[in-house]
């Protein structure tokens, strides 16, 4: 009897484990299966063709993902280019100079920061950073790249915060104790023995970052416009990938060339996560090595 | 010979003077970027609660919005919140829980765990709107639950899961080895180890990781936005089949989609206010929890 229930429940945890792998490969599977029917109707190129996202135009429907990537890709740099010096910043400071009640006091406010829903921070963008920007930058509305960039890199700092604070951490104390017996200075160590020995996981901390700020959704729907044209700089509005798919879903044909479509983007959105959190993933499992 | 090592002596300690003053300013440099984080934060949370808390009363709290949504409270988007991280729970946490105990406690750690274990981080991060597209082509269209609670549970579940695994995978990790051994040496199989010995244990840090999870689903609006939230209903959800209002839904529409936004802007913050108090409860209640099991941890107790 109790052999039965032995093997019933280790068949249960292992179907358990088993559900997490094919969840994921589940999600791509739908993601294929979905795109397909508009890959092969239309073929790859009308995808990334040099006009517009239009499936609702009357007679000549067009389905270019071009200038969604363009805009995916400003708010993803312009988060970046704030939120990693800022994010390893103050995970150096977290993690080599504060003192155990500093960090008592930084960490949980961290965390919250990461907790703000992002319909929240997009909200905040919309009434509150939209009309400083458009008053700053003398525009009609604030609603633009910039702006997105801005919220998205908020939203992306808690992750390398604490990532790259890990990783930090994770530098074998006899590194900066050797630093240190040599008459290093702790702002040298700093620099010179221990951010260089963590370098792979503060680069993945980044990436992961990144990988959040590519498939941010609802506050970059909220705040950079959503237009489909081309942006010429980051104070044009904007349309990403994952806000293009956010607009549609919700009234878009069953099994229409346009659903069909939609899918196509939210693979490419999947792929490039994947391929962007492998890569971290990988990084991370990467001890310091300076020794050997 | 003598002013020699003096005046070298003197040298040295000016140049450590020196340093040392560059490093403060170094250090209160690296010091300020977590006190921009705290600015941020503090910009947001006043900005919210200084406009919204005025809106919130009673009747907002309990009521359904009235008059095109201009008036009245938002009592459906709350208890659709409630319902559907409900579901997403008990979707989520015994996945979650399961899939921790076999890889802590079932399997043989190689190459198959490896792989569970980056399929859960590669999980966390697949984008919200991803989730939001596989839930409308699975579980509102193969599944046929059609936009419902179900369907929006099922798929905040699935988001959820990774943050369930990881935290019940941690919670069991701080259960000693030799307490296991101990139960197997007198005569206990692997299931009533689990059961009576470990899983006790690791209840608080389960709960914290299940807190966790309903403050991710609570605060998600992209995967149910084609999944069964409505723009509005004028009355509460009565099945599982039926569609719902929720609260980050509620805001997204109040601030962007509504007919007369500045109008109803002091209804967008009072939401806002509660998503925000919502989330922020939750994940407090997590860090609490969690600090009290960890000290009782490293007390050995």
């Amino acid at each position: 009897m109790a052999s039965i229930t032995e093997k019933t429940m280790r068949v249960i945890f292992v179907f358990c484990g088993l559900a997490i792998i094919l969840f994921l490969v589940g999600i791509l599977y739908i993601l294929l299966s979905n795109s397909l029917p508009g890959l092969i109707e239309l073929g790859l190129r009308p995808f990334f063709a040099a006009d517009r996202w239009n499936p609702g135009a009357y007679g000549e429907p067009t389905y270019s993902l071009l200038n969604m990537i363009y805009g995916t890709l400003m708010v993803t740099v312009g988060a970046l280019i704030f939120a990693v010096p800022i994010g390893v910043a103050a995970a150096a400071y977290l993690a080599e100079i504060a003192s155990p009640w500093e960090r008592e006091f930084f960490k949980p406010i961290v965390e919250v920061l990461a907790g703000v829903p992002s319909v929240v921070l997009g909200f905040f963008g919309l009434v509150v950073l939209a009309p400083l920007i458009a008053r700053a930058f003398n525009l009609n509305s604030g609603l633009n790249a910039f702006n997105g960039a801005i919220l998205v890199g908020i939203m992306a700092m808690p992750t390398i915060i604490t990532l790259a604070e890990d990783a930090i951490t994770a530098v074998p104390r006899e590194y900066r104790h050797a630093s240190l017996a040599l008459g290093g200075t702790r702002w040298q160590t700093i620099w010179k023995i221990t951010i260089p020995a963590a370098f792979s996981g503060i680069t993945a901390s980044a990436m992961l970052g990144m990988g959040r700020a590519i498939g941010e959704t609802m506050t970059v729907l909220m705040v950079t416009g959503n237009m489909v044209a081309r942006p010429e700089s980051f104070l044009d509005s904007v349309r990403t990938l994952s806000a293009g798919i956010a607009i549609d879903i919700g009234d878009v044909v069953f099994n229409s060339t346009h659903f069909h479509a939609l899918f196509v983007a939210g693979l490419l959105l999947f792929l490039i996560t994947f391929a962007v959190n492998l890569l971290a993933d990988i990084l991370i499992q990467r001890k310091p090595e300076v020794n050997k | 010979m003598k002013t020699e090592v003096l005046k070298r002596g003197i040298v040295i300690e000016k140049k450590k003077s020196e340093w040392r003053s560059y490093e403060l300013v170094g250090f209160w440099a690296l010091r300020l970027t977590l006190v921009l984080v705290l600015f941020i934060l503090g910009v947001i949370v006043f900005d919210i609660v200084s406009k919204g808390a005025g809106v919130i009363n009673w009747e907002f709290l309990t009521q359904p919005p009235r008059v095109g949504m201009t008036e009245g409270g938002i009592f459906p988007a709350i208890v659709g919140t409630f319902y559907v991280t409900l579901i997403t729970i008990t979707f989520a946490v015994p996945l979650g829980v399961g899939a921790a105990i076999y890889l802590n406690e079932y399997a043989v750690q190689g190459k198959f765990t490896r792989l569970v274990r980056m399929s859960v981080r590669n999980l966390a991060g697949v984008p919200s709107i991803v989730f939001g597209l596989f839930g409308m082509a699975v579980f509102v269209k193969i599944f046929g639950f059609g936009p419902s609670l179900i369907a929006a549970g099922f798929t905040l579940g699935l988001l959820t899961l990774p943050v369930t695994v990881t935290a019940s995978e941690e919670a069991l990790r701080t259960v000693p080895r030799a307490y296991r051994e101990g139960s197997f040496a007198l005569g206990a199989s692997r299931w009533q180890v689990v059961r009576t010995v470990v899983l006790p244990r690791a209840i608080p840090g389960i709960l914290t990781g299940t807190i966790l999870g309903l403050a991710r689903a609570a605060g998600e609006t992209a995967p149910i936005l084609a999944t069964g939230a409505a723009f509005f209903l004028p009355q509460l959800p009565d099945s599982i089949r039926s569609q719902f209002m929720a609260l980050p839904y509620h805001l997204f529409i109040m601030s962007t989609q509504h007919h007369a936004i500045s109008q109803v802007r002091p209804i967008a913050y009072g939401t806002a206010l509660v998503l925000l108090s919502l989330v922020c409860l939750l994940n407090l209640a997590a860090v609490l929890l969690r600090k009290r099991y960890r000290n009782r941890v490293a007390k050995g107790l």
